[in-house]
């Protein structure tokens, strides 16, 4: 017998996300804070990261965003192929959940409509950016990354050539970082996507940022070069908020997939020390 | 030890300022962001009288939650500044005297703020829920159809912010990073 699932589990489901993933920083984020304390010379930089986890325990306790950037809405799902959806659309489904969580939840509507000339906002912060994978089994797995603008915006994608090789990687991703500066709100978290196409990339790239900060890819070859990253942009002396200091990113994480013989794409988003995410499994 | 400044400024109060002072606000300050500042600045080249006096006023670049029953606004931190600077040198030359954002500002910001006497405060980025408990009033004056980018009028009560660049064209920026860079 196929397993259903009806809208309204997954709409109430997706509200509760949004509100959770603004207010709630992820343990492992808080823990990485924690730990740039212990590297961090600069003594505006530590008063910084400081008063980072002080705001983020607030708006935890107290039920409100830890940055009223509450973001573009990024939904990740992981539908199981043998899940049958009844009563409505998963998409409209999801989009209903940002409304209400975007309105219940007192959250910052970000969206404007037409990016390019009315701008105008569509008052609720919908429509999300929705990212499908059909997957084994009769789940359905729902992750929600608000995205905001300040770091979004300095994000960049690359192609290069295959002779440009490890090297070439490393010193896009830590001009792209330098470039960036202060404005992405350092300690950042950089996800790194190589392979496949141009959007491709940039999809894994925004998908890395869902690992557990710091955890090392599991390729040694790939954990080894994250950290190399992680070092030479650490060296930048942009530190945190960019005021100067010794921790600039928190995290490389980078996430690959196999590409065509001329290519070699690689994507960069970058990460606000507010790395919010959230996800449930229905 | 942070110097306690209140709004609108004065020439003599923002000249007193220098990049890495540590600052706390007080008074009335107008939000603006994007789309306001495009207004504001459509505004003023049609010769349209601006929904708030700028003369010795600060612009805080933040789009502000919603507030929550019982919160005087939501979280509200600031917003990238460089995004501005394409209207802020028009807005410092009718007067506007400071600014509270983050990130880097274009050569002709910092060259309008060193002609006309403006400072730049930067308040922490991602700091929203704290930040908003030091303010003390909002309303909407002008744009309420923007929704979070409509011009808020904030009483704030120490603020606290430090400052970024300062009338003289120091950039804290610039002097941190060349501290801490190996390379």
């Amino acid at each position: 017998m196929v397993r259903e699932i009806h809208v309204d589990q997954i709409v109430s489901t997706v509200e509760g996300l949004c509100i959770k993933a603004a207010n709630i920083l992820p343990q492992d984020v808080m823990e990485a804070l924690r730990r740039s304390l212990e590297r961090e010379e600069s003594p505006m930089g530590k008063n910084i990261i400081n008063l980072l986890i002080e705001n983020a325990q607030v708006a935890s306790t107290e039920g409100v965003p830890i940055c009223q950037d509450t973001g573009v809405t990024v939904v990740f799902v992981e539908l199981g192929q043998d899940l049958h959806i009844v009563g409505g659309n998963l998409y409209d489904a999801i989009n209903e959940g940002v409304r209400r969580g975007y309105i219940n939840g007192y959250l910052r509507k970000s969206v404007v409509s037409d990016p390019i000339f009315d701008r105008k906002n569509t008052g609720d912060n919908t429509p999300a950016v929705i990212y499908t994978d059909v997957v084994p089994g009769d789940r359905l797995k729902i992750t929600v990354l608000p995205k905001g603008a300040g770091s979004e915006n300095m994000g960049a994608v690359k192609m290069l050539i295959p002779a440009d090789g490890p090297q070439g990687i490393k010193s896009f991703v830590v001009e792209t970082v330098k470039v960036a500066g202060s404005n992405p709100c350092p300690p950042i978290i950089i996800g790194v996507g190589v392979g496949g196409t141009m959007e491709k990339a940039a999809l894994l790239s925004k998908r890395a940022l869902l690992r557990k900060v710091g955890e090392p890819h599991p390729d040694p070859k790939i954990a080894n070069l994250e950290r190399e990253i992680l070092e030479e942009v650490n060296k930048l002396g942009i530190g945190p908020q960019g005021l100067g200091g010794r921790v600039t990113a928190m995290a490389v994480h980078i996430e690959l997939w196999p590409t065509h013989i001329a290519c070699m794409p690689v994507a960069v988003t970058l990460q606000c020390h507010a790395a919010r995410h959230a996800e449930a499994v229905l | 030890m942070a110097k306690r400044v209140l709004t609108p400024l004065t020439d003599d109060v923002v000249l007193s300022l220098k990049s890495g002072d540590e600052v706390l606000l007080s008074g009335v300050v107008y939000t603006a962001r994007d789309a306001a500042h495009k207004r504001l600045v459509e505004m003023i080249s049609k010769g349209e009288a601006l929904p708030m006096e700028l003369k010795g006023q600060v612009i805080y670049y933040v789009g502000p939650c919603p507030p929550k029953p019982g919160q005087v606004i939501g979280s509200a931190g600031p917003t990238t500044s460089g995004r501005m600077d394409p209207y802020t040198p028009i807005l410092i030359e009718r007067g506007l005297k400071g600014m509270i954002g983050k990130g880097l500002r274009k050569p002709e910001v910092i060259e309008a703020m060193k002609k006309y006497k403006a400072v730049y405060f930067l308040a922490i980025g991602g700091l929203g829920a704290l930040l908003a408990k030091r303010i003390k009033k909002a309303e909407v004056i002008a744009f309420p159809e923007l929704g979070p980018e409509a011009v808020y009028k904030l009483e704030v009560e120490d603020f606290p912010v430090i400052v970024g660049i300062d009338a003289y064209g120091n950039d804290l920026y610039v002097e941190g990073v060349n501290r801490y860079k190996v390379i």
